[in-house]
């Protein structure tokens, strides 16, 4: 269905496939838009809220990754409320766990890092909950540290996605929501984890990583894992 | 017995009403949830004892709720040819003597809440008889003036139990006349015309979705009623199932045949387990009378209706977060578009509407949609169901044509506090609402008057309160809600509102800098405009009300540490006046933190460090002796009697 939409992005002209995201048809078009969560090829969900856009006519601010673009619509990406939003939300999630760049195994190659600072966020206003969180390195090659766990979900739409193994999961709600491998064992025990590695190359952050990785050392190919989503048809939302 | 026509429906019809209004005395308790929690199966059972007993040719059943839960148990008494009589606070000791006047054809007038000589169920009318001239009409006693009974009409008079009764009153001729017309598209047009709106709180217009499921593509579509009630303080959709479960599942079959739905489900919440139970009972009977299943009414349409009990998430209330939990996943949101009319459950056009959405449906269809419009405003027509509870003299279920003002209900309706306090607010739309002062009870409530205020009109609760209520406290109170029932999936929700309940934690406990409030009014419509779902949007709905109308509170707890209401405990302490100390040791015995000290005839004294701030003491003591003060941020207050006022059921004996 080649079938082409006009619309308006920050006020220039630009076309896009129907049935695309405005996440996807303004970064077609050279926009910056940030965002955390989203894999081309894997179903948005929109749980980061940072790409937030205005679409005119609509009150409230929509996220540009589960937004499907049409004839016609007018969006802003940049705005001093947005901006504005977006580096709280930047806040929220750098208060939410222990991010700690200086002892990161991703310092250097990690989203959050350099989201943050290209929305200009060095700290967090918002005062850090310091959580308690374990460390599960029960795996063989690779190590779940759920203090650099933004619970952004990429792992676990790859795994059900591509891999079709459906190890992880989110368990529990609200702030005390988890990352949980299989019924919350422990990931080593895991029976359904193929080892494949895609959560680990598609984590935004030191949360998934490889065993043995230093400070700094740890680099992540999403671009892969986003080549591999979309080559198999992507996930229709 | 299946019935295929008018006929059929006529006869049975003639059966109910033989039961409804027989020709021996009908005794009626209450037996609603509300009912049974103050005793009325004890009255029930008393009552079948005694005419056992009497072996007296007497009718009891179990009805529903008439809304005055206050005034609960409430038992109706019809005596053929007489007016129907509704008592109040009727005690199991009162079972006897109320039997034998029935009996002798007479009631204890003086002892009666109101009567109700003609009833207008809106499908069909029913005429008790005239009398009694010493009882109120229903409508002319204070609670029940200025209510207009269409989703409640059946209430607390018909055996929700029986649906010969439902169907003696009308019931299921709305269903048969749109399946004998067989044009869909009429039912729609009525919709429009009634301009009903959805009554689960977003106020979407019934007929829009209607129409979209309508058009959409596919043979598969689901029908959904959204019965996940969870909002503190708010039992509507309780008592709904409750007390008629029929009218539900009549609006249902009549939706899915204008929706062109043959698969329909009701999301009720497992702790509402007499609700389940009633709409389970309900549903067998419609398929054994051929109004549900195969075939409805020799028609040809089947439709389907099955129950799941939800798990008790109040997300789940979220029609998206409803659907992912009824195909088995957990219930989180997802982001609309595409809505469920054209992406829903298991991938099919599904169409989810609140229970008393589905209440006005069969009215609309029989009276039609010109004569529902009549009533409400031009933009909210209809009436609505609230839940009048807090600090107010008659709690129950009240339903008001939609733009009555706030004050008609606390006032009015409400009786006021019922002592001497002064109302304070009235919070609307639980969690995701706010708190409207009092200054503004002139304000209509509808769907817009209300989101003018920052408030909501929900799904229909509404908390009174006064001055005993901490503002602050309140906010804090919903913030913990939506902060434990927030599903986690969007950062907003999640992150943003556990640094709003730190923040208001911090204020209630004296803690809070201006700075923390400044944060408040940042993060609350950060919060409300990125999150995902209902859930996030509204929950600073009652932070930035309280902020916008009370925000004295909020600074005197920061800048005085006092909490005026004496309800925050770390700004509260207790003391006891030496003068006043009568050394009785009530207080001494009741202190969880063993801190008052002194004996029998001696003064006691409270050691502040040990003091756990409870408040046990204050309970205790005498008001006669009042010798417990409490003190807040340099002001104090000692305990009060609170006087209650007269229950509306218990008029003066006339000699
Ligand atoms: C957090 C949350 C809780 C909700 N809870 C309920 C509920 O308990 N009952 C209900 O009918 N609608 C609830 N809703 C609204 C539903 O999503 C939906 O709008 C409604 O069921 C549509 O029915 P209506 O058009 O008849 O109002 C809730 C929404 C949110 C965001």
């Amino acid at each position: 269905m080649p079938n082409q939409v006009k619309l308006k992005i920050d006020g220039e002209y630009v076309e896009a496939k129907a049935g695309e995201s405005v996440l996807d048809a303004a970064r077609a078009a050279g926009k910056f838009i940030p965002s955390l969560c989203h894999v081309k090829g894997l179903t948005p969900v929109g749980a980061c809220r940072l790409c937030m856009v205005e679409v005119a006519g609509i009150p409230r601010p929509m996220p540009a990754c589960t937004t499907t673009v049409q004839d016609g619509m007018v969006i802003s990406t940049v705005s001093e409320k947005l901006t504005r939003y977006r580096q709280m939300i930047m806040q929220l999630l750098l208060s939410e766990r222990n991010h700690v760049c200086a002892v990161c195994v991703s310092n250097g190659s990690c989203e959050l890092q350099d989201m943050a600072s290209k929305l200009g966020v060095t700290h967090s206003e918002f005062p850090y909950r310091y959580p308690r969180l374990p460390v599960d390195a029960s795996h063989p090659r690779f190590v779940l540290d759920h203090n650099r766990c933004i619970l952004c979900t990429r792992c676990v739409r790859v795994c059900a996605e591509v891999e079709g193994a459906n190890t992880w999961n989110i368990m529990s709600r609200g702030v005390t929501s988890m990352l949980a491998a299989d019924l919350n064992g422990n990931w080593g025990d895991s029976e359904t984890c193929t080892m494949c590695g895609k959560c680990v190359e598609a984590c935004p952050t030191g949360a998934l990583a490889v065993k043995g990785k230093a400070v700094e050392e740890m680099t992540k190919n999403t671009d892969a894992v986003s080549r591999l989503a979309t080559a198999r048809g992507g996930t229709q939302q | 017995m299946k019935i295929r026509d008018l006929e059929a429906l006529g006869e049975v019809r003639r059966q109910g009403l033989a039961k409804y209004k027989p020709a021996r005395p009908r005794i009626a308790v209450g037996l609603g949830t509300c009912g049974i929690g103050l005793g009325a199966e004890e009255v029930y059972q008393t009552f079948v004892s005694a005419v056992e007993a009497l072996g007296a040719d007497v009718q009891i059943v179990r009805t529903g709720c008439f809304g005055f839960c206050a005034e609960e148990p409430l038992v109706n008494i019809a005596i053929p040819g007489k007016p129907l009589v509704i008592f109040s606070q009727v005690k199991p000791e009162e079972a006897e003597h109320i039997l034998t006047d029935a009996l002798a054809g007479t009631v204890d007038q003086a002892r009666a809440l109101c009567k109700i000589q003609s009833w207008d169920h809106l499908t069909g009318v029913v005429n008790f008889g005239e009398g009694f001239p010493g009882i109120p009409e229903w409508d002319e006693i204070d609670f029940y003036k200025g209510q207009k009974k269409i989703v409640l009409r059946n209430f607390g008079l018909i055996d929700p139990e029986d649906i010969e009764e439902y169907i003696a009153v009308g019931g299921y001729e709305a269903l048969l006349k749109t399946l004998r017309n067989a044009e869909p598209e009429r039912i729609v047009e009525e919709l429009k015309k009634a301009r009903l709106r959805g009554r689960g709180g977003a106020g979407f217009l019934v007929a829009t979705k209607w129409e979209s499921m309508r058009n959409a593509p596919g043979d598969r579509k689901y029908v959904i009623c959204n019965a996940d009630e969870g909002d503190p303080g708010a039992y509507m959709n309780r008592n709904q199932i409750e007390s008629d479960p029929h009218s539900l599942i009549e609006g249902m079959v009549i939706g899915a045949y204008t929706m062109g739905a043959s698969e329909g489900i009701v999301y009720v919440r497992a702790e509402y387990p007499l609700a389940v139970l009633r709409l389970k009972n309900a549903v067998a009977q419609a398929e054994a009378y051929g109004l549900l299943g195969e075939d409805i009414l020799g028609s040809g349409f089947s439709f389907h209706l099955s129950l799941v009990e939800g798990a008790g998430a109040f997300v789940c209330g979220e029609e998206t977060a409803m659907i992912a939990s009824l195909e088995g996943r957990a219930g989180r949101p997802r982001t609309r578009p595409p809505y469920p009319s054209e992406k829903g459950l298991w991938g099919h056009p599904t169409s989810i509407n609140n229970v008393e959405t589905w209440y006005n449906v069969p009215v609309i269809v029989s009276k039609g949609g010109r004569w529902f419009a009549e009533t409400g405003t031009e933009r909210s027509p209809g009436t609505k169901v609230f839940s009048l509870v807090g600090k107010i003299k008659n709690t129950g279920l009240v339903e008001v044509p939609l733009g009555t003002p706030l004050r008609t209900f606390v006032y009015d309706i409400g009786g006021g506090t019922g002592d001497e306090k002064a109302v304070k607010a009235l919070q609307t739309g639980g969690p995701s609402g706010g708190c409207v002062p009092e200054e503004m009870f002139d304000t209509p409530v509808d769907y817009e008057a209300l989101a003018q205020l920052g408030s909501i009109m929900g799904s229909g609760g509404m908390v009174v309160m006064d001055e005993d209520n901490c503002m602050v406290d309140v906010a804090r109170y919903f913030v913990e809600f939506t902060h434990s029932e927030s599903c986690g999936k969007c950062v907003a929700c999640r992150v943003g509102l556990d640094h709003c309940l730190r923040i208001l934690n911090k204020i209630s406990e004296g803690q809070g800098t201006e700075a923390d409030r400044d944060a408040l009014e940042h993060l609350g419509p950060m919060i409300r405009d990125t999150s995902l779902c209902g859930l996030g949007q509204s929950a600073p709905n009652p932070v930035l009300t309280t902020l916008r109308y009370f925000r004295h509170e909020f600074d005197e707890h920061i800048e005085k540490k006092r909490c005026s209401a004496f309800v925050c405990p770390e700004l509260v302490c207790y003391y006891i006046d030496a003068e006043r100390c009568k050394g009785c040791m009530a207080c001494a015995k009741v202190c969880p933190s063993k801190a008052i000290s002194g004996s029998r005839r001696e003064v006691h004294n409270i050691d502040q460090e040990r003091c756990s701030r409870c408040g046990s003491c204050c309970s205790v003591c005498s008001p006669a002796i009042a010798a417990v003060y409490r003190e807040s941020g340099g002001i104090t207050r000692r305990i009060e009697p609170r006087k209650k006022a007269k229950r509306a059921g218990h008029r003066e004996k006339t000699p």
